[in-house]
């Protein structure tokens, strides 16, 4: 083991640390409860009487929980949106030649380069009119605008990954279009699919901006935390926090193969 | 017979939604910023830049943008380049290196929140290697200066995985063989990365640039939890004029700069970082 | 003086052995072709020799210096990859220039020797344009003056030619060869094709899973295989291998008797080449029954059955009479036969060493 190569891998360790050490710290903090975030100095260890107690005190507290589940609801019809809306529109992309597939193109990725989360004001005036105001699902339509950019470039690229070949013998062999989609294109695209869809419940669970200025009652998780940054003690926030964290990283790790292979493909 | 249209047909839906939610609310937004009293007038924005808030906003907010996107450029471009001398457990480490990226901003303001709040972990370190003797407070109205260097260092932390994800991705399409190349043909591993790999990493390094630096404009979250009202930037002055004030009018009008800057941002990078035609 | 000496050396990549304790020896100035189907390592060998992988054991010596522990920028060598990898952000004189920019060359000397080899590969008009404009052909004549601009002591080329079109290989094998003949640079050259490797080279290495079977000038690895494996790949279509018994030293071939070079009882392997093989009078031959003929211009290759069953290849002249599913008689052309170990594959005395005799059926 050379030198270099020792100083190389500590750098590895140490931007893991880097990385790792806050996340630990804020857990600390949440499951400690009270009297670890109160405490002087702070421990670095976790209390011998480690407890929940905080986390459930602070779900208990009037509206985590249901501004969670509102959450839940938001990303999950982001995603469903998004896909739905993405996935057509990235094969039309993948397969078909026409007018203005360049300018369709460089128009969605064209909204990535806009601060998309402002144009929740003036969406406000909108919405009142038509009730989707302070609802999980108008905030999902705007998060829907947030992911639709990534889901239409990410599934044109898987779908310029299948062969052709594959579906033209679909249809040589008596399938339909549809039914050779369906059946043989969508089947070898579904895991990028999969890592995009994930990706748009992340993009839509963490967003705080948009969510905080279109609900009032109903408030997702992130614009409940943020209405009460300033009120809650610290070890409620901290909880909120790692509350916030922890579906987030799962999901990463369950999508990490195919985000790789997404972005890269999303790049040309 | 309709196989012209399919395309077409296979596009509408998300072209009708984003019509919806993204042209109008621009236009919209464009509207709401140049009118008042139903004429148009400027007077939104003559309000604005009154306000004892707006320059802060306006400097902090380019001051973060400036320190941080180098800043971070650089880390990534590191960080990307030791991943490809990681032999065992690359795809961990990769992992580990991303898991910011499914952080909320809100989220990594708490982070920093309990890492340097007055009774924080950085002040236990600080005390227990003798260089504190109580608690000291870093993120208050009377210290400035260590203020802004927690907001960079959270901002740093939380958002260089964005910027890493694209890079690595763009090493990655990189033939090898243009690193063997330069290193059959006599090149040290820094000229190698010089003359080969960043040229290489070009088209890489322009979009990263664009998403971060768009995403940097619009940094919120996390100056709200780590600063509260004591470091106001242009979007919390936005949220703040909607929400609180409900002067819909200031606040699209903050809204246009923030995208007027964007937009000059991207308009910068498309043109400095281009890839000559000849070149592609 | 650029020789270069390859001891026992070892590559495994975990469980997969890529080569096994590979030795050989490239004069200087020779034009080596490592020749083999893909997968045999012969790409790795050249990886090994240009630092990029590094082997498993041995060593490699170039010019007499130990070059096993150094990376590729200190062995002196340049090499012509498969895919080109011409820099796209460069132009084509920067790229020609880059191996001198890197070794520290004046201005001077790397616009002299820009100049030489451009024109020697025919690129001066494309001096100052970029790869991405430039056709395949053209990118690869870039990638072989880039490796000729520095002189190196060894030139490696991993199968310059493989992304060519057939017409434009052809033309490229030509040019290649009269260049490098006059650089006089210690050459190693890989492929899959035999016929670039006889074309080109002074002596050929044929590899197969990992280890050489044979070295020799392109005549000798074609007229005496030192194993099946090299008869059946070099030479197309591949050589024939006939299965025949040893009966008291002897082996019978329809109405032939040869002598057998090994042994007395037992089996043996007869190789004799599609074109070594003509067609004979029933009393000077063994049977053939003619199952394809294909006419191919030059000659008809004819397909079909020994009396025992075992299939035969026979290159004929473009004005023989065939008739398909007939019989006809065919001998093997005297001094063409090559005995080969039925078990190992292995060429027995590398010479044929049976006679000749005829003798009348019965008698």
């Amino acid at each position: 083991m050379t030198l270099r190569r020792a100083v190389f891998i500590a750098g590895i360790v140490v931007l893991c640390a880097w990385t790792l050490v806050p996340i630990y710290l804020i857990g600390l903090g949440a499951v400690g409860g009270r009297t670890v975030v109160n405490s002087w100095p702070k421990p670095f260890l976790p209390p011998a009487d480690l407890s929940f107690a905080t986390m459930r005190e602070f779900l208990d507290i009037a509206g985590v929980w249901s501004s969670a589940l509102y959450s839940v609801e938001a990303a999950v019809l982001c995603m469903a949106f998004s896909i739905l809306l993405g996935v057509p529109a990235g094969y039309a992309l993948a397969r078909f030649v026409f007018a203005g597939a360049t300018a369709y193109r460089l128009l969605v990725l064209l909204t990535r380069a806009f601060p998309v989360a402002i144009l929740a004001l003036p969406l406000t005036v909108g919405f009142i009119r038509l009730g989707l105001y302070d609802t999980p699902l108008g905030v999902s339509l705007m998060h829907t605008a947030l992911a639709l950019p990534f889901a239409v470039l990410v599934s044109a690229s898987l779908f310029q990954a299948v062969p052709r070949e594959l579906e033209e013998a679909a249809w040589v062999f008596g399938c339909s279009p549809p039914g050779a989609f369906l059946r043989v294109v969508l089947p070898l695209a579904l895991p990028g699919i999969a890592a995009t869809a994930i990706f748009a419940f992340v993009i839509s669970w963490n967003e705080v901006f948009a969510a905080s200025v279109l609900t009032v009652r109903h408030k997702t998780l992130t614009a409940y935390l943020l209405s009460v940054l300033s009120e809650s003690p610290l070890h409620v926030q901290f909880a909120g926090g790692l509350v916030l964290i922890i579906p987030s990283v799962l999901f990463i790790f369950l999508v990490r193969k195919g985000l790789f292979s997404m972005w890269g493909i999303a790049n040309r | 017979m309709n196989a012209r249209f399919v395309p077409y047909l296979l596009i509408a839906p998300s072209l009708a939604f984003l019509a919806v939610l993204f042209f109008v609310p621009l236009v919209q937004t464009i509207a709401l910023a140049f009118q008042a009293d139903g004429a148009s007038s400027a007077a939104n924005f003559v309000r604005m830049a009154r306000d004892l808030n707006f320059t802060d906003a306006v400097v902090n907010t380019f001051e973060i943008v400036v320190i941080v996107v180098p800043l971070q450029l650089l880390l990534a471009l590191a960080m990307a380049m030791m991943l490809q001398h990681v032999r065992g457990g690359r795809d961990i480490v990769l992992w580990i290196w991303s898991i910011p990226l499914g952080i909320s901003d809100l989220a990594a303001g708490l982070v920093w929140l309990a890492i340097l709040t007055d009774k924080g972990y950085l002040n236990t370190v600080l005390l227990r290697l003798g260089v504190l003797s109580g608690p000291q407070s870093w993120l208050s109205y009377e210290t400035p200066a260590t203020l802004f260097a927690a907001i960079v260092v959270a901002e740093l932390w939380r958002a260089t995985a964005i910027v890493l994800v694209i890079l690595v991705a763009g090493v990655q399409l990189i033939p090898k063989e243009y690193g063997e190349a330069a290193d059959v043909f006599g090149a040290t591993p820094w000229q190698r990365f010089t003359r080969v790999t960043l040229p290489l990493l070009r088209p890489s390094i322009q979009t990263a640039l664009i998403l971060r630096t768009v995403l940097a404009f619009e940094m919120f979250a996390i100056v709200l939890s780590i600063g509260g009202r004591n470091f106001p930037v242009l979007v919390s002055e936005a949220f703040n004029w909607q929400y609180n004030q409900q002067d819909f009018g200031v606040a699209a009008a903050y809204a246009m700069i923030v995208m007027g800057v964007s937009l000059a941002a991207t308009m910068i990078y498309l043109w400095v970082l281009r890839t000559p035609a000849a070149q592609r | 003086m650029a020789e270069i000496v390859i001891d026992n050396v070892t590559k495994t990549f975990g469980s997969f052995v890529a080569l096994t304790r590979v030795d050989l020896h490239v004069a200087d100035g020779e034009f080596l072709a490592l020749l083999g189907p893909s997968g045999c390592g012969k790409t790795t060998l050249l990886r090994i020799i240009a630092g990029l992988e590094t082997q498993s054991s041995g060593n490699v010596k170039i010019g007499g210096r130990d070059v096993s522990a150094l990376p590729p920028r200190k062995r002196g060598l340049a090499m012509v990859f498969q895919n080109y990898a011409v820099f796209p952000h460069m132009t084509v004189r920067e790229n020609v220039g880059f191996g001198l920019r890197m070794g520290g060359a004046d201005a001077a000397r790397i616009e002299r020797q820009t100049a030489r080899v451009a024109a020697l590969l025919h690129i001066e008009p494309n001096l100052d344009r970029y790869p991405a404009q430039l056709s395949g052909g053209q990118r690869q004549r870039v990638a072989v003056a880039r490796a000729l601009a520095i002189e190196p002591a060894v030139l490696l080329m991993d199968e310059p030619l493989s992304n060519l079109d057939a017409l434009l290989r052809l033309e490229m094998r030509a040019e290649l060869k009269s260049v490098l003949r006059e650089a006089g640079t210690t050459t190693i050259y890989v492929t899959h094709d035999q016929t670039e490797a006889m074309g080109l080279a002074d002596r050929i290495a044929v590899l197969h899973a990992g280890r050489i079977q044979q070295v020799g000038p392109p005549a000798e690895v074609y007229a005496s295989p030192a194993t099946t494996f090299v008869g059946g790949f070099v030479g197309s279509p591949p050589m024939n291998f006939l299965t025949l018994p040893v009966e008291n030293g002897r082996v019978r071939l329809g109405a032939l008797t040869l002598m057998s070079p090994r042994g007395s009882e037992g089996q043996i392997v007869l190789g004799i080449r599609p074109e070594d093989l003509a067609p004979a009078e029933a009393a000077e031959g063994f049977a053939f029954t003619l199952r394809v003929a294909e006419p191919l211009g030059s000659h008809i290759m004819l397909t079909g059955d020994t009396a025992g069953g075992q299939r035969l290849r026979v290159m004929v002249p473009p004005e023989t009479p065939v008739h398909v599913g007939a019989t006809m008689h065919l001998r093997p052309r005297r001094g063409r036969m090559v005995w080969m170990d039925p078990a190992s594959g292995a060429a027995i005395g590398r010479r044929e060493a049976g006679n000749l005799g005829t003798e009348a059926a019965g008698s």
